[in-house]
């Protein structure tokens, strides 16, 4: 299978986004070479920024360049990108509903052996509170693309997840990004996955796995954790009595807590959450990480197990 | 007026740059450059410029170093190997699962490690909250501080320096590893921070340029920074990125990749044809 980062897809992104439309500027925090913001800087040198190791200084000059009328896509690491311009974000860009991008890349454990200081498990939660911010998690390249574009229409605050490992592609060329709108991966009765971005992967092999058990698992993909497809993710509870949830992140704050809230609220049916359990990272390889912090299919394998028997 | 004899610290500083690129080797990954920038101040740090106990890390009277820069964690690892904190041979663990050097440094994973760090920018205000205690609880420690070039980009650098001129911390000395080069480029061309010293001044510190690789200076500038009364103490220390070995200096591409085992090799020989005696 074809794989390729959520990182290097948005800088592809980003160039194409550069050539139809002028306004879009982009401003990078001293590491465009890994966000792959590079690309647009290469593409367009007059509209790129690089503001040095000054994150919130950042996103408050993207602020002012929405308020004058241009589209501003900011990117660094998800741990700088949303805690360490947390106030900015809230009271320069979503306290205005203004039009700047967030594009954050090395969300996520699988940062790696750089450690907990780099690891972002929180920041779906820290945006996802904000009154007016569309919060995206592309879960392979073709669905940044989609989100991309979509941020460029959306009138208001953005923030996209991006990751730094290669994944698979998960979708065909001509697939339709519709923000706020769940993908059903595959269909099923007795249990739903319901994952977003580098989980969405592990929820597919999941329910392979559990078909040859013989439970018959549907996956639901949410690109769009804010705001939340509730009617698709109630219909799925309907249909299959169980929901597990799978993400690389926090269990507290992000898809679980979204997807438990809409659940609690419209059709209550047991849930169990697989995500980083309130703790910190460490130094690791991915693979080695994701094992260890319990974000595997065989972890939603036996998320599924202990669900189907609370149903 | 230097009380120390820098040559010790000299060819320690040389073996920590050995450990600094076989750590990283080892591990991968990593971040060579603003290491190898920085192994004279932190080899003259651990080897004569603080009062230290590797047998009590946690003595409340010891002096204090704060690697504000996270990321040239190696050098700081292979500085507390030498000095007898714990076995050089575990160096090798170095950003591996379970290992107490993790990829930025953990003071809760390893003992000698004063403060947590990675996000840049944030370390010269914990490095000012260590030097009110001392005022607070009347102890004459000493605390260091050590941050990039490009580091100074953060705000919150400045609202630091602006404290600790407010609260005259002579205690406190704080070293810019002035390498010129961050990870997009030159700190010149990806964002300015020059002057370096004018600012420093011009916030009320003491302020002292030396050449960050000649031990000498190094240690006179400790020395020197002991003896000013009323205010903290900047030293601005010129170095050169990835110093040490011919391949890395000045590139700025050595920021933040491993060399691998060639690479090592020829390294290692340069550190070793050079060894101070
Ligand atoms: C807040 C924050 N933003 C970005 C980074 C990513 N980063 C790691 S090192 C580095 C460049 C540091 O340059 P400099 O301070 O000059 O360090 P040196 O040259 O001594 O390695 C950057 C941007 C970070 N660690 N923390
Ligand atoms: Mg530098």
């Amino acid at each position: 299978m074809k794989k390729i980062a959520t990182r290097e897809a948005y800088g592809q992104a980003l160039v194409a986004l550069g050539r139809e439309n002028a306004d879009v500027v982009v401003l990078d925090a001293d590491l465009s070479k890994s966000t792959k913001t590079i690309e647009f800087k290469k593409a367009f040198p007059e509209r790129f920024f690089d503001m040095g190791i000054a994150e919130a200084n950042m996103v408050g000059t993207a602020a002012g360049l929405a308020a004058a009328g241009k589209t501003p896509f900011c990117s660094t690491f998800a741990v700088f990108a949303t805690g360490r311009t947390y106030d900015q974000i809230r009271q320069s860009v979503a306290y205005p509903h203004l039009n700047v991008k967030i594009a954050a890349t090395h969300a996520g454990l699988t940062v790696g052996e750089d450690g907990a200081s780099h690891q972002s498990v929180e920041d779906i939660a820290l945006m996802r509170v904000l009154p007016g911010m569309t919060v995206f998690v592309p879960a392979d390249a073709v669905e940044v693309h989609g989100a991309v574009a979509a941020a460029v229409r959306i009138d208001g605050p953005v923030y996209i997840r991006l990751g730094r490992m290669a994944v698979p592609i998960l979708h065909s060329d001509d697939f339709k990004f519709v923000p706020g709108r769940a993908v059903e991966l595959r269909p099923g009765t007795d249990v739903t996955i319901i994952a977003c971005g580098i989980m969405v992967a592990e929820a597919l092999k999941a329910a392979e796995d559990l078909a040859a058990e013989g439970v018959n698992a549907a996956v639901l993909n949410i690109h769009t954790i804010k705001p939340l497809d509730v009617a698709a993710v109630t219909e799925a509870a309907r249909k299959t009595g169980a929901v597990v949830t799978a993400e690389e992140h926090s269990i507290i704050g992000g898809l679980g807590s979204a997807v438990a809230e809409a659940l609690v609220e419209n059709c209550p049916v047991p849930l169990v959450r697989v995500g980083v359990r309130d703790t910190f990272g460490e130094s690791g390889k991915p693979d080695e990480l994701l094992l260890k912090y319990g974000l595997t299919a065989g972890d939603i394998v036996t998320a599924v197990r202990q669900v189907l028997g609370r149903k | 007026m230097i009380n120390i004899d820098p040559s010790e610290a000299r060819v320690r500083a040389n073996q920590i740059r050995c450990h600094i690129i076989n750590m990283t080797c080892a591990a991968g990954s990593g971040h060579p450059g603003g290491s190898l920038s920085a192994a004279d101040i932190v080899g003259a740090l651990y080897f004569g410029g603080m009062r230290i106990d590797p047998a009590r890390p946690d003595w409340p009277d010891r002096d204090r170093f704060v690697l504000s820069k996270g990321h040239a964690a190696p050098v700081l690892y292979a500085a507390l190997a030498e000095r007898g904190y714990f076995p050089v041979e575990d160096l090798d663990s170095l950003r591996k699962l379970g290992s107490p050097l993790q990829g930025h440094p953990d003071m809760k994973k390893l003992p000698g490690v004063e403060m947590s760090t990675g996000s840049l920018g944030q370390g010269l205000s914990v490095a000012n909250g260590m030097a009110l205690a001392g005022k607070i609880d009347g102890r004459d420690y000493r605390v260091f501080v050590l941050l990039g070039d490009g580091e100074l980009q953060e705000g919150q650098v400045w609202e630091a320096a602006m404290a600790a001129a407010h609260y005259g911390l002579d205690n406190l000395t704080a070293f810019v590893d002035f390498n010129g080069l961050q990870i997009d480029g030159p700190v010149t061309e990806v964002m300015s921070p020059l002057p370096i010293a004018d600012k420093w001044l011009a916030f009320g510190w003491h302020v002292i340029e030396i050449d960050g690789h000649d031990m000498e200076q190094v240690f006179r500038a400790i020395d020197e920074s002991k003896t000013v009364k009323g205010r903290p103490t900047a030293v601005i220390a010129y170095t050169v990125k990835g110093k040490g070995v011919s391949f890395m200096e000045s590139v700025v591409d050595w920021h933040g990749v491993a060399p691998k085992e060639d690479q090592r090799d020829k390294a290692l020989a340069e550190l070793t044809e050079r060894r101070p005696d």
